[in-house]
């Protein structure tokens, strides 16, 4: 079975003045796999998302997301295509004078004709499906600790159950149960919903846990994708490195040890 | 595997039919048709075939889940049963949300509260005021700690910067005193008397009270929201846990900037409101300049400047500590930040005319 490809990215440029981030970068996305992008501080990985997720245009390639041209598009159809996207920003970006649950409404309210009863259970069910209590939907994003605004996050940009989510980070700043939690919860959504995932991460152990492919960012483009083992035969120094170090090696053991 | 992926697809109704004895339903079941077929699921009753469902999302499964009791779903693709279990056991339970009937007691301690709140609010007040002094004090033993830069740059921002809008409203009051006092004064033909009527109200109590409510509006919401931002990026606690002291590099230089600008905006605003009112003197009642300078002069006490400048530092110190109290109350979220802000506005303004009227009583009274 061919894979089908939900986001293709080509020939992408991204800079900020002289400053080169991306140059001739390409990567193709599969439906219903957890890809994990990883690479150094300022290779560009929070910078590309937002260039998929429509916040930033590139200076030039090619971005096509459910085969649809996604840069030289009408703006009905550029909407139709972030209807069936949902991003979870790094510390959930959540709108500070709502509460949890109508921040999670908030993209539900776009849909004509749904009603209000429904939509607050519906709501309800996506702050549960995240992990969150359901006193927690009653709760002010500033009343709620970081991997809860994140849960939160999660749930809103689940709200209309999108065929991409993107991470930004999402086990950053984490204790290690919440972290693991998460990706279990990541890996359990994307396996029920048949979410395609895209996610920014650091975290070994997180890529271990639940990404199916690892893209690596370096020299301004994709360098490598592949699956951990195949990660783990590369001989780029950085790669080497990241993949061979010290908390790799520990992240592996743990892997190791579960399974 | 077929998924339904453009949008025409997605937004297009479910089909419910009856074939035979069986329910079916058929086509694509998502957030945005599922409020449809809520209303018409009812109908069903029995077995429900739902092998003919092509895209199932959370909403979908949600919707199906709850009509489970009545109906026996059947045909359900694999991947739609692993949505369907997942939703049904994340189904959060809402705890019983019992209300109670407001008594009078309930309003009865309501009441208490807010008086309470507004003595409370008087307390903290006058425990800023205090901090801002003890901290005065300590300048004045330790002049090297008076946080300098700051202080000249908070004093270029609420004193230097206010001085066109001041200038402006003054002189436009001027102009609106003598043109409405020559209306009147010329019907007794005691034209001249619009000097006095000028100097003594600009002098007295408009230039320094308008300034006052202009330099509250703009500096008191500036504050809040300078400081209040910061408190809401725990930057203050920063601040703290540093051993800095954001009383002293946060309030003092406001407040004394607000303390040394604000007098000077006074005289600013009263020389362009007499200004003002010289100029339109001149064009409607045809007093020159010269005759109204010597009648200012001869006729208007210095008591009256006196008078005015008096209440310029009680005014500054109102609306800087009120303007940094509101700040230290914003909580964690942006819609705090708005309320404190306009709330410290309308705190300062009140409090500089109320201050105001108590001195007008007192030199009433003192016979000033």
């Amino acid at each position: 079975m061919t894979r089908d490809v939900v986001i293709k990215l080509r020939g992408l440029r991204n800079a900020f003045g002289a400053d080169v981030v991306h140059d001739n970068l390409d990567l193709d996305v599969h439906r219903g796999e957890v890809l994990g992008v990883v690479g150094g501080s300022g290779t560009g990985k929070s910078v590309l998302l937002r260039c998929i997720a429509g916040l930033r245009p590139p200076q030039a390639g090619s971005i096509e997301i459910f085969g649809q041209d996604a840069l030289n598009c009408s703006e009905t159809a550029r909407r139709a295509i972030d209807q069936r996207m949902g991003v979870m920003f790094q510390d959930g970006a959540l709108f500070s004078s709502l509460t949890v649950r109508e921040n999670v409404e908030v993209p539900m309210r776009t849909i004509d004709g749904l009603d209000a009863g429904l939509r607050r259970e519906l709501a309800d069910l996506k702050i549960a499906m995240s992990g969150l209590p359901y006193k927690a939907g009653d709760n002010y994003p500033s009343e709620l600790s970081g991997g809860m605004r994140k849960r939160a996050g999660l749930a809103r940009a689940l709200a209309l159950d999108p065929e991409i989510v993107f991470l930004d980070e999402p086990t950053a700043g984490l204790d290690p149960i919440g972290a693991s939690a998460f990706d279990e919860l990541i890996r359990g959504l994307s396996r029920a919903m048949g979410l395609t995932v895209f996610m920014v991460t650091h975290d070994l152990d997180s890529l271990h846990a639940c990404c199916d492919r690892i893209a690596v960012l370096a020299d301004r483009r994709v360098k490598y994708t592949g699956t951990m083992e195949e990660m783990l035969e590369i001989d780029h120094p950085w790669v080497h490195e990241y993949f061979h170090g010290p908390r790799a090696r520990a992240a592996i053991a743990t892997k190791d040890k579960v399974s | 595997m077929t998924v339904a992926t453009d949008p025409e697809t997605v937004t297009t109704s479910p089909v419910l039919e009856r074939d035979g004895g069986v329910w079916r339903l058929s086509g694509v079941l998502t957030v945005r048709n599922v409020s449809a077929l809520a209303a018409e699921l009812p109908r069903a009753q029995g077995a429900l075939d739902l092998s003919g469902l092509t895209r199932l999302d959370t909403a979908g499964a949600y919707l199906l889940h709850s009509h489970s009791g009545a109906l026996e779903l059947t045909g359900l693709r694999p991947d739609h049963a692993a949505l369907l279990d997942r939703v049904a056991g994340t189904i959060p339970q809402p705890p019983d949300p019992s209300r109670h009937p407001l008594t009078a007691a309930q309003i009865l301690e309501r009441i208490g509260r807010m008086v309470a709140n507004a003595g409370g609010f008087l307390v903290e007040i006058t425990d800023m005021l205090g901090l801002f002094l003890a901290r005065l004090g300590r300048i004045a033993r330790h002049p090297g700690q008076l946080p300098m830069t700051a202080l000249v740059h908070h004093a270029d921002q609420v004193g230097w910067r206010a001085i066109p809008i001041v200038s402006l409203m003054s002189f436009l009051i001027g102009v609106v005193l003598a043109f409405q006092g020559a209306v009147q004064l010329r019907q007794f033909g005691a034209e001249i008397f619009v000097v006095d009527l000028i100097s003594i109200s600009i002098l007295r109590e408009l230039g320094i009270l308008l300034t006052a409510i202009i330099v509250a509006g703009r500096t008191a919401s500036s504050f809040t929201a300078a400081i209040g931002s910061m408190k809401m990026r725990e930057e203050i606690d920063a601040m703290r846990t540093l051993a800095i002291d954001p009383a002293m590099v946060l309030f003092v230089p406001r407040i004394l900037a607000l303390l040394i600008t604000l007098p000077i905006l006074g005289l600013v605003a009263n020389v362009m409101g007499l200004f003002g009112g010289a100029l339109m003197s001149w064009i409607e009642l045809g007093i020159s300049p010269a005759v109204f300078l010597t009648r200012l002069l001869e006729e208007t006490g210095t008591n009256h400047v006196l008078v005015g400048f008096v209440k310029a530092p009680v005014f500054a110190i109102i609306i800087g500590v009120i303007g940094c109290h509101a700040g230290m109350q914003v909580r964690g979220n942006a819609e705090s930040l708005g309320a404190q802000t306009s709330s410290a506005v309308v705190r300062a303004i009140f409090a500089v005319i109320l201050a105001d009227a108590l001195f007008s009583v007192f030199f009433a009274m003192m016979d000033i």
